[in-house]
């Protein structure tokens, strides 16, 4: 419960954040909703002995639509998220995924770029940003740069960010068709047994395009490319949809934990992606 | 690594200067610094909500908010919504419907009910379970919690019906 002391920060434009990550190294953290690392640091499972807040930087939150494209700033809250009249209409399963995170206190305060970057695999949004091909915003000592989420994901806690650099918003194009996010959990506030993202566009009775993502069947988020294409060109029928299922199950490696062992995550996944699929086909 | 860093909250309307180490969290500022002992501590993985107060506006956990974070912030805990001699209608109903037994969840439970009720005015039982999920009682069952909450929506919007 009680966090090892650290110097505190709060700097008002993004080059003094850089210089801070640069002078300290690794015994520096950046803190958004600090609603993963302060949870880490009261166990002392996180040291972070200088410790730099985000929330008087300008131009970190907000979510923008333009000609097609999505950008969300990365301290935008999931509340905002779900409360986004215009983010609904452009990208409907973004609202469905954040009301399937946490409760309605984490979601005041977590920010959709602490979720992706954590790199923690129970995390909800990273699977759903390699759903939608999302790209992530870096900036660092060097400048700026982007990476695909579909890229980002090394291992547990391990991601494509250096530790000097910051993420600072999420960029997606505005999805097509239909959408669902379908997560299994032990209660509220759980992070998922298994869980599936889909998005399926629909041409003349066909599925045009279906993008499918699992979150924590693995070390990292699971963009499963075999499952969407398994999908492409039929009408979504029960056999497509197994095919797609046993398609996703090649790309997973759940682990035994207190949510269950292998066998019973595997069954699971399956179930959740069938649920999503028909769900988001019923959509498009 | 012990600096002291000079804090200003303003809580409950009243404002409030102290010094206190970066890394002490809101609850324990609330409760040790400033005596508002309302807000209690029931866990510490940031589950339970026994620690709502609302910050700026939001509901949050207490107990996940640096009070260096929180320097210059306004909040409201329990103590600020009503006292025993001019109870907030939350809490009125909560009395009246037996919501609460021990009453260790109770401020929690009625701030982030307060700040529910003050975005969504019209709740179902459904919006109120989900509203208030994220705060764990282990005494009532909940049911008198989400009659409290509704009778206290309708008695809000009679109130603002009969205003008009």
């Amino acid at each position: 419960m009680i966090p090892a002391a650290f110097e505190y920060y709060r700097p008002t434009d993004m080059a003094g954040v850089i210089a801070l990550l640069q002078e300290h190294g690794d015994d520096a953290r950046v803190i958004a909703g600090g609603h993963s690392l302060i949870p880490m640091m009261k166990l002392r499972m996180a040291d972070v002995p200088h410790l730099i807040d985000l929330q008087a930087i300008e131009g970190l939150g907000g979510i923008s639509i333009k000609d097609g494209t999505i950008k969300i700033g990365a301290m935008t809250t999931q509340h905002e998220i779900i409360n986004s009249a215009e983010l609904e209409q452009a990208a409907p399963i973004m609202k469905e995924a954040a009301l399937q995170i946490a409760d309605p206190q984490v979601r005041y305060m977590g920010t959709v770029g602490g979720n992706v970057a954590n790199g923690d695999p129970g995390n909800d949004m990273p699977g759903l940003m390699q759903c939608l091909n999302a790209q992530f915003h870096l900036v660092g000592p060097e400048g700026d740069r982007a990476i695909y989420a579909r890229d980002f994901y090394e291992a547990a806690y391990m991601t494509e960010r250096d530790d000097e650099e910051v993420l600072t918003a999420v960029t997606l194009k505005a999805p097509a068709g239909g959408f669902a996010y379908e997560k299994q959990k032990r209660k509220i506030g759980d992070y998922a047994t298994a869980a599936a993202a889909v998005q399926i566009s629909k041409e003349n009775g066909k599925v045009a395009t279906a993008s499918i993502a699992m979150t924590n069947l693995s070390d990292t988020p699971v963009w499963s490319e075999a499952a969407g294409d398994a999908l492409i060109g039929t009408d979504c029928d029960a056999a497509s949809i197994k095919a797609a299922v046993t398609a996703m199950l090649s790309d997973i490696d759940p682990t035994e934990d207190n949510r269950g062992p292998v066998a019973f995550k595997r069954h699971v996944a399956g179930i959740v992606l069938g649920r999503a699929i028909a769900r988001a086909w019923s959509r498009a | 690594m012990s600096n002291k860093m000079h804090v200003k909250l303003n809580v409950n309307g009243e404002d409030h200067e102290f010094l206190a180490e970066p890394r002490e969290l809101l609850i324990y500022a609330l409760r040790e610094k400033l005596n508002i002992t309302g807000p209690h501590v029931g866990c510490e993985t940031s589950h339970c909500g026994a620690c709502t107060v609302t910050m700026n506006g939001k509901s949050v956990k207490s107990c996940t908010v640096f009070v260096a974070q929180a320097n210059g912030a306004e909040v409201t805990t329990v103590e600020g919504l009503g006292n025993p001699d001019a109870l907030h209608v939350l809490q009125e109903n909560f009395k009246e419907h037996h919501g609460l037994q021990c009453g260790f969840c109770t401020p929690g439970m009625i701030t982030r009910a307060a700040k529910l009720l003050e975005e969504n005015p019209n709740p179902t039982e459904e919006d109120v379970r989900f509203g208030i999920a994220g705060n764990i009682c282990r005494c009532t069952g909940y049911q008198n919690i989400v009659k409290s909450i509704l009778s206290a929506a309708s008695e809000i919007n009679a109130a603002k019906e009969a205003a008009q």
